[in-house]
């Protein structure tokens, strides 16, 4: 399962401390890592807490001491831990968590949608998402190299479609252990928690300072990109599986295309496939970085599109564009492009959005890219009215 | 990477220390948190017993007993919270406004 294979490049990265709270789809990630603790597979600390703000505090004590610390959550948990993600972020520690992607309350649903990430999208963690089981495996290990890497330490957060990629069964080719400890060294902190070096950390910073370590922040933000691309190429030569921080697909000759993130990519790619077999000219880009956003990776493969449609499995309550989509229209406005644009909210609690849907969306995108506008620009499909 | 210790030198993004560590111990002593003041404890030597009872209670601490045993007050450091004066069993010391300047 996409879960459990995390749970393996957790055990292969060698991480020092796991402290997390169970929930469903996450779940068998942590699980699957306590089995690795109790059969003494690994050297590593399970710290087992009462909620997942209690699981976010122990990881950012323990990063704090020089450890290389790993935890995973969905939903309500990610929410629970919310103030501590910025804590986590502000005080530079490179944690790493998988998030199961699911569906926030109310009402309850465990099933896969992006509301969770999304929620936190503001809250300084780089957040990479991950199609299917393999690139999840593969991403976090990426993940602890980059959230570690000196012109970066910013946690990063590692989604996966919950249910759909996290309980799928999928074969993942695991890193030989030698490859994994050249491509990713043993964590050396700088600043920690040391008695032989006494240092603070969190303290108070008024209207004087802490602006500054916004900055800060931001600026390492700016960097990860470039750091990430790097990290990909190291990552290829290592294992022969090539990431890049998004991934297109017929954008050589598609006159219309649909901007994507995680599993649902992978139906969008089987359409346009199927497709452009009968001669139509349409693309799929997926975004697999999110934040920092791709925004001249995503503008430089625009050039021959006539329109472009965004898929969105959350919504952003109150305004007519999604998270992705508010990312996108923001990256073409900078870079002064001006074509039509549907936005489209999907899947939401696991709804499932079907090759038809998705072969419809494709011939409304080529359709607006001839009459130069969409009937409508925001929309939601599969959802009965 | 850096910290100030002078209020008035403001230091930038690039200069400060990465999410605000404070890198090393004991930094209080380079910032001279008596100017928090708006009173400030004032002492009669020739009342004072020596029985100490100032530098047991005061909460920072800003009093101490040199070496000849007379009890001083650190103004760098002495916030005014007045339980020195309110503490003493001779009553040899009073809290007068910060601005009087009195020793």
């Amino acid at each position: 399962m996409g879960s459990v294979g995390m749970a393996y490049a957790a055990l292969d990265s060698d991480v020092d401390v796991v402290s997390a709270y169970p929930i469903t789809p996450q779940t068998f990630i942590v699980e699957k890592f306590a089995d690795f603790v109790a059969d003494g597979e690994t050297h590593a600390e399970f710290v087992c807490v009462e909620s997942e703000h209690s699981a976010m505090s122990s990881c950012i004590g323990s990063s704090l001491t020089g450890a290389r610390v790993f935890t995973a959550t969905s939903s309500a948990g990610l929410a629970l831990m919310h103030e501590m993600l910025g804590v986590a972020s502000g005080m530079r520690c490179p944690i790493v968590m998988a998030v199961a992607n699911r569906a926030l309350s109310s009402p309850i649903n465990i099933h896969g949608d992006h509301s969770d990430s999304m929620n936190s999208r503001d809250m300084g963690w780089i957040q990479i998402f991950c199609e299917n089981s393999q690139e999840a495996y593969d991403t976090t290990i990426q993940a602890f190299k980059l959230a570690e890497h000196k012109d970066v330490q910013l946690p990063v957060m590692v989604c996966i479609d919950g249910f759909i990629t996290s309980h799928c069964m999928e074969g993942i080719k695991r890193l030989d252990k030698s490859k994994v400890d050249s491509f990713l060294p043993k964590r050396v902190a700088e600043l920690k928690l040391d008695t032989d070096k006494p240092m603070s950390f969190g303290p108070l910073a008024l209207t004087d300072y802490y602006f500054e370590f916004k900055k800060q922040q931001e600026d390492a933000m700016d960097r990860a990109l470039k750091v990430l691309k790097r990290i990909q190429d190291e990552f290829a030569k290592a294992s022969g599986r090539k990431y890049d921080v998004i991934d297109t697909y017929g954008l050589e000759d598609a006159k219309t295309a649909i901007v994507v993130m995680s599993s649902t990519a992978g139906t969008a790619r089987h359409v346009a496939r199927q497709l452009r077999a009968s001669g139509k000219k349409v693309g799929v880009i997926r975004v697999r970085c999110f934040r920092p956003f791709p925004d001249k990776e995503i503008t430089a493969v625009c050039g021959k599109l006539k329109s472009i449609i965004v898929l969105d499995r959350s919504c952003s309550s109150g305004h007519h564009s999604g998270p992705l989509s508010d990312s996108v229209k923001s990256a073409l406005y900078d870079a002064g492009i001006d074509m039509p644009l549907c936005d489209v909210i999907f899947g939401l609690g696991g709804r499932d959005i079907t090759p038809k849907d998705i072969e419809s969306l494709f011939l409304e995108g080529l359709d607006a890219g001839k009459r130069g506008a969409f009937k409508r620009k925001y929309k939601f499909v599969g959802v009965r009215e | 990477m850096a910290i100030s210790t002078d209020p008035k030198k403001k230091l930038g993004a690039n200069e400060l220390t990465l999410g605000a560590t404070i890198p090393r111990p004991a930094t209080s002593l380079d910032f001279k948190t008596g100017d928090w003041r708006s009173i400030r404890p004032v002492k009669d030597d020739s009342k004072c017993t020596k029985c100490m009872i100032c530098w047991m209670f005061c909460p920072e601490p800003a009093i101490s007993v040199n070496d000849a045993g007379a009890v001083v007050i650190n103004y760098d450091y002495c916030k005014g919270c007045g339980i020195c004066a309110k503490e003493c069993p001779v009553k040899c010391i009073k809290m007068v406004e910060e601005s009087s300047g009195e020793k």
